[in-house]
């Protein structure tokens, strides 16, 4: 990260010498009961209904189950799941190559096309807001009626881009095409949204930072490389990351377009396949989706710790 | 898992997943895990009025619903007893549902599907009612009905088989035959292509639909107990059997629309109906594709003959029906439910809302049915061997993570079928386990 952002707001001298800072030990009872259930009750909350079912998940993994009947049925396998997983199971490796495929895309090409935009439509331009709205709409949608909607407009029969184009293909059947199909649907979606979060950083962009660029001789691009770009580095964080968590549990749409077959598999599809429904296998889903959880936390915690100890640098 | 159930009640429309959207979406977003699944979700079982009984109805399109309604009617009528309806569409979150809140009795599908909740104690034994309501049932049914135990789990309602369809004024019109061998369907379909008419419309989009012409081509090819016992996990799918059978499909491919993995069965649907395919394999409820006068210009034949060893001597033909869970609220209400559900009279009611299906009572009024249906019942009475489809007859954790990649790959690259093949059995011999 760049040091030309603007300094963190430090506390002004001014004001560290008229009122000490509230330390914990400052706090009053109530403060203190206040404040612990402000933090003790989403802490209990996480743990139970996010850490919890993920323990218990990577646990069932190790066995094998079919969801009927008391946890205390399921039969410990060892590894069974997983070497199942890896070495007899089609799916498995075409949807790991898939959601790698996924997040690739997402992160070189639908998020920053989605700063693109944020950056244009902060402009005041006439009708913009029409643009942001237009822009916005598919992230309001379900992405099941999103799925429909692509349905439409990819039926080789009688969709939409068959007849515009005046073509023959099979965008949703032929397996080594409909990836790309479902990708530009997803990031027609996922722009929309990543735009939004960086028109909401641009917003904190104070101008005046800006016109001194320029009254400087910084030409647009290097405004926004050396003045603009730093300053969203908040945002940044959080868009990457959503992004890398939208690109790992992409579900919706391939379900609709196909069920997640036939060049569409994806981890989360896999893990619906096995645990939802009759007879489920809660066991051998519960492993694909540990691999899943494994994958997330492989991309998103080195990230984070990188980005959390420049942060601390910084300051 | 995303088997199919009766398409008229799991499909068609977005229903289904938009109703597995709310749960997953909780589910994955809750951390990328959906170990939920086993703790939680599923419905609440509603509080039947004094003395009723409660019902799980696993569909939401109109015609199955005013059809239920009005047999339910006709029930309360007769008997003061009070149906409460839970419309639910639970097909793919049933193991949850059964084991929650569930209501009284359900409607559900009969052969594996019901065997596997009958072996797990979910669903109540109705053998009870079978001895006052089965006479005269086609023994296909009952067998499809009864689990491993040799008793009845399941009631039955209604069935229908899968048949090709065709228009009968596109045949005249050409001069063609219905085919009864596999000579005469080549000779026919090389005629059809050079009139411009692809022979056979063809979809697996959603995976489950060439499980039909599958079934239809191994049961021709190698006889109904064979195909029964190839999905029971008992015989290989590196067999040379199953080989040929893949073989007669690869010769047969070229008949069908190509895309097939692209197209949906409603779209497959409609290029009959535009008359750029001649015919169709499929359930009876793609006749809801077809209206007015491209209704009444449906008729069908049952698939032709491979080997004249088997003839045309089985077809499948699903049957639904009624369970009662292995708890519920009211045993009496329910067994007196589903005795009168098991009635002619009851299924009676229901083939006037619903034309596609025929009832599975010894005693249904068919003279009241259309000529389709009549026919149905023909084609029922007459064939000695009724499956119940691939992903009803076989273990669901097989089906669809197993036949449907694999079908699909078949149909997108017939010359690697050995390898395709290789890995099914793969993974029956992992699965077929326990």
């Amino acid at each position: 990260m760049t040091t030309t952002a603007p300094a963190p707001a430090r506390t002004p001298p001014r004001a560290a010498g008229r009122r000490r800072r509230p330390g914990v030990a400052h706090l009053g009872r109530r403060d203190t009961a206040v404040l612990a259930a402000m933090l003790g009750v989403p802490l209990l909350l996480s743990l139970a209904l996010v850490w919890g079912p993920a323990l218990l998940s990577v646990a069932l993994s190790f066995t094998r189950w079919n969801g009927v009947g008391e946890l205390t049925d399921a039969v410990p396998v060892g590894l069974e799941n997983y070497r199942q997983v890896v070495t007899n199971y089609p799916p498995f490796w075409p949807a790991l190559q898939h959601n790698v495929v996924w997040l690739v895309v997402f992160l070189v090409l639908a998020t920053p096309t989605g700063l693109l935009l944020a950056v244009l439509l902060d402009k005041e331009l006439r009708g913009t807001r029409v643009y942001q709205s237009a822009i916005f709409l598919p992230v309001v949608l379900s992405l099941a009626l999103v799925g429909f909607i692509w349905q439409l407009v990819y039926s080789r029969d009688q969709g939409l881009l068959n007849a515009v184009l005046g073509t023959d293909v099979d965008w949703v059947g032929d397996s080594s095409i409909n990836l790309w199909a479902a990708l530009l649907a997803a990031s027609w979606r996922h722009v929309g949204y990543v735009m939004v979060l960086f028109l909401a950083g641009l917003k904190g962009v104070d101008p005046a930072l800006k016109e001194a660029a320029a009254l400087d001789g910084a030409g647009e691009v290097q405004v926004f490389r050396h003045v603009t770009l730093p300053s969203l580095a908040p945002t940044s964080v959080v868009v990457l990351v959503i992004t890398v968590i939208e690109a790992l549990r992409a579900f919706d749409l391939v379900y609709v377009l196909n069920r997640g077959r036939n060049g569409l598999e994806l981890l989360s599809v896999l893990v619906t396949d096995n645990i939802i429904g009759e007879a489920s296998r809660i066991g051998y889903g519960s492993a694909v989706a540990t691999i899943l959880l494994v994958v997330s936390l492989g991309v998103i915690v080195p990230y984070l710790v990188v980005v959390l100890r420049e942060r601390r640098g910084a300051s | 898992m995303p088997t199919t159930p009766h398409p008229r009640h799991g499909r068609p429309g977005a229903a289904v997943p938009l109703a597995r959207r709310t749960f997953l979406g909780g589910a994955l977003g809750a951390g990328g895990l959906a170990a939920l699944a086993g703790c939680g979700g599923g419905s609440s079982g509603g509080d039947a009025a004094a003395g009723g009984v409660t019902f799980g109805l696993n569909a939401n399109a109109a015609i199955p619903t005013a059809g239920y309604d009005a047999v339910f009617e006709a029930f309360t009528a007769e008997t003061g007893t009070a149906v409460t309806v839970n419309r639910l569409l639970y097909t793919e979150q049933v193991n949850n549902y059964l084991q929650s809140a569930p209501d009284d009795v359900l409607i559900w599908n009969a052969g594996y599907r019901m065997r596997f909740f009958a072996e797990q104690g979910l669903v109540s034994d109705l053998s009870e009612v079978w001895s006052q309501v089965g006479d005269g049932v086609a023994d296909g049914v009952r067998q499809a009905c009864t689990a491993a135990d040799g008793q009845q789990y399941l009631v039955p309602f209604y069935t229908y088989p899968w048949v090709v369809y065709y228009r009968p004024s596109l045949f005249a019109e050409n001069g063609w035959e219905v085919p009864t061998t596999l000579d005469e369907l080549e000779s026919l379909g090389s005629a059809m292509q050079g009139k411009g008419v692809t022979p056979f419309a063809f979809a697996d989009q959603e995976g489950w639909e060439a499980m039909g012409t599958f079934d239809a081509l191994n049961m021709r090819v190698n006889g109904y107990d064979f195909h029964l016992s190839l999905l029971d996990g008992a015989e290989s799918w590196t067999d040379r059997r199953v080989r040929e059978t893949f073989r007669v499909w690869e010769q047969l491919l070229p008949l069908h629309q190509t895309g097939a993995l692209g197209r949906t069965w409603q779209d497959a649907a409609a290029s009959v109906q535009r008359g750029e395919s001649a015919m169709l394999l499929m359930g009876s409820f793609v006749l809801d594709q077809f209206e007015g006068p491209d209704r009444d210009d449906l008729d069908f034949f049952v698939y032709p003959e491979v080997e004249a060893e088997h003839g045309q001597d089985a077809v499948d033909a699903p049957v639904d029906g009624f369970m009662m869970v292995a708890d519920p609220d009211n045993r009496d209400g329910s067994l007196e439910l589903l005795r009168y559900l098991g009635t002619g009279a009851a299924q009676d009611v229901y083939a006037r809302t619903d034309a596609n299906t025929v009832g599975t009572a010894a005693d249904v009024d068919t003279a009241a049915y259309s000529p389709l249906q009549q026919k149905f019942v023909e084609v029922l009475a007459s064939t000695p061997n009724l499956a119940q489809y691939l992903d009803r007859d076989t273990r669901p954790d097989f089906a669809a993570p197993a036949v449907i990649p694999a079908l699909q790959a078949f149909i997108e690259d017939p010359s690697g079928v050995e390898a395709v093949l290789e890995q099914v059995q793969q993974q029956a011999e992992a699965t077929f386990v326990d």
